[in-house]
């Protein structure tokens, strides 16, 4: 699904901000990407949705070594892929509806099959009553909703979120793990970065653990069993 | 209001704010400019399909008599490419100055020349001063006046207009594409969040691109309008000046009803500029994304 090769990063003529990553997913796998403020968790989200490309190593996706595929095949490959921002980046001046048919949009999706599966989704994610608001209108947690709608309305085979429950409670923080693990058993590979130590221990995902630019993977629970054992 | 539905919030964007008002003028400006080329090129076809092909011969008033003017004109008629030669009534020459010199009264002494009125074969060259010398053996004084010297320097002045119309045409083009990149340079980098956003999420350039066409082209529509409703009330007050003026070298109305339809060509040539500009200004900032 996706292999990082001895990448590195830098912007501009600064310091690598990603040294030597090496990792791959397995199609239909869940990983935590953890680490401290400042350690490149960012950087290596966007080298994952394609908004970078290294300036070192390899980034294979979805059979596609990224350094040789032409530009004009990236906008294919990044439509299978989701992404659930950290501050939602929903457009204001859209209804949710609207929002999270974009993907869709983009991809040129015949408008009566967006408007069935937006609004279905919508209501999936607890919003049939918010279809038409505004971003600006609705609470944080409906925010997050419609960005997660959005990020999976396209049925991605990669689905990547920045901080996902940075800004809930314990309670919407669970909820929302347990959607992503719904959506990773009908065969979504997903990458959750996080900080909250909580949360890893509980569901004991493998974890790409980064520090100071480089990584470490830390098998999960179900590794070390089957390891153990 | 035309609008259309976008991806992104145009309606907040300063920059364009000021896009429909140079359409505008460049509208306004075009149009006119197409209506003078074309009343130009009107009248310029009207001086040569009457002026051609035709020479004057003048005689002086105390030179013409009847048995002289006969002689001019049978031997005129009498020369190679000369296809008929009209001794002008009295009448006739008065009406000419006219404009000049108002009605004159018939039994005024003003010593007019007489005027023969010479009308020349398809393609005949005539050696002027030759015609000239020949005639004057008969009437001393004769002037011969093939009008083509005159003709073709007021066809010169007249293509210099077209060409400082077409000139000024193309500076305030120009301006306008200036202005609608600026103005979509400035689009995207106000909006260079969301741009990012559908980039991610696997938009092709194109279909950014598309965005702001569809924004050049509203922009351009309410220029275009706003443009071409002014050109119509400045040539219809123009068409109505130039009815009441009887000056045979001006150009009449400056366009003809078959012509006000061309007036269509400018705005949509200016929606049409305003697109490709920002379309082409969007393609080229976005190849620099990776």
């Amino acid at each position: 699904m996706l292999r990082f090769e001895n990448v590195g990063m830098r912007y501009g003529i600064g310091p690598e901000i990603l040294r030597d990553i090496n990792f791959a997913l397995e199609p239909g796998s869940i990983h935590f990407l953890t680490g401290p403020s400042g350690a490149g968790k960012t950087t290596l989200l966007k080298l994952m949705y394609l908004a970078l490309r290294p300036t070192r190593g390899l980034v294979h996706l979805l059979d596609h070594d990224i350094s040789l595929t032409p530009r004009s095949e990236l906008p294919h490959l990044r439509r299978q892929i989701g992404v659930v921002f950290q501050e939602f980046r929903l457009i204001d001046h859209l209804s949710a509806v609207e929002n999270v048919a974009l993907p869709l949009r983009v991809a040129n999706i015949k408008q009566s099959t967006i408007d069935e599966h937006v609004r279905e989704l919508l209501v999936w994610v607890g919003l049939g009553d918010h279809l038409d608001a505004k971003p600006p209108t609705l609470s944080g947690g409906q925010q997050q909703r419609v960005a997660i709608a959005r990020a999976i309305i396209n049925s991605p085979r990669l689905l990547l979120a920045d901080e996902p429950t940075g800004n809930v409670d314990d309670r919407i923080a669970l909820r929302l793990m347990y959607l992503f693990e719904e959506l990773n058993k009908n065969g979504t590979t997903i990458v959750i970065a996080t900080h909250n130590e909580a949360l890893l221990q509980k569901f004991g995902h493998p974890v790409l653990r980064l520090n100071d630019g480089e990584l470490d993977i830390v098998a999960g629970r179900a590794e070390r069993l089957e390891a153990a054992s | 209001m035309i609008r259309f539905r976008a991806d992104l919030p145009f309606e907040r964007d300063q920059a364009t704010r000021f896009v429909p008002w140079i359409v505008a003028l460049m509208v306004f400006l075009g149009a006119l400019a197409l209506a003078a080329t074309t009343a130009v090129g009107g009248a310029i076809d009207r001086w040569d399909n009457n002026l051609s092909g035709r020479i004057t011969v003048q005689v002086p008033a105390d030179k013409a008599g009847p048995k002289t003017l006969t002689r001019l004109a049978e031997t005129l008629t009498e020369t190679p490419g000369i296809a008929q030669a009209e001794i002008l009534s009295d009448e006739a020459t008065r009406a000419l100055v006219e404009p000049w010199l108002g009605v004159l009264d018939s039994d005024l002494e003003l010593p007019l020349p007489a005027v023969i009125d010479v009308e020349t074969e398809a393609g005949a060259v005539f050696d002027v001063n030759l015609l000239t010398d020949k005639l004057t053996k008969i009437a001393p004084g004769v002037i011969v006046d093939d009008h083509r010297v005159w003709l073709q320097q007021l066809i010169r002045v007249a293509r210099t207009v077209e060409w400082v119309a077409f000139a000024i045409l193309g500076l305030i083009g120009l301006t306008a594409i200036a202005a609608v990149i600026f103005a979509t340079r400035s689009g995207l980098a106000v909006h260079a969040a969301i741009i990012n956003l559908l980039h991610v999420m696997g938009a092709r350039d194109a279909y950014i691109a598309r965005q702001f066409q569809m924004q050049a082209m509203m922009l351009g529509i309410r220029g275009g309008i706003i443009g071409s409703a002014a050109a119509i009330i400045v040539l219809i007050l123009l068409a109505t000046m130039s009815a009441g003026i009887d000056v045979a070298l001006l150009p009449s109305a400056p366009l003809s009803l078959a012509q006000w339809p061309l007036l269509i060509i400018v705005p949509i040539a200016a929606v049409v500029i305003a697109m490709a500009t920002a379309r082409v200004t969007v393609l080229r900032a976005l190849a620099g994304m990776p």
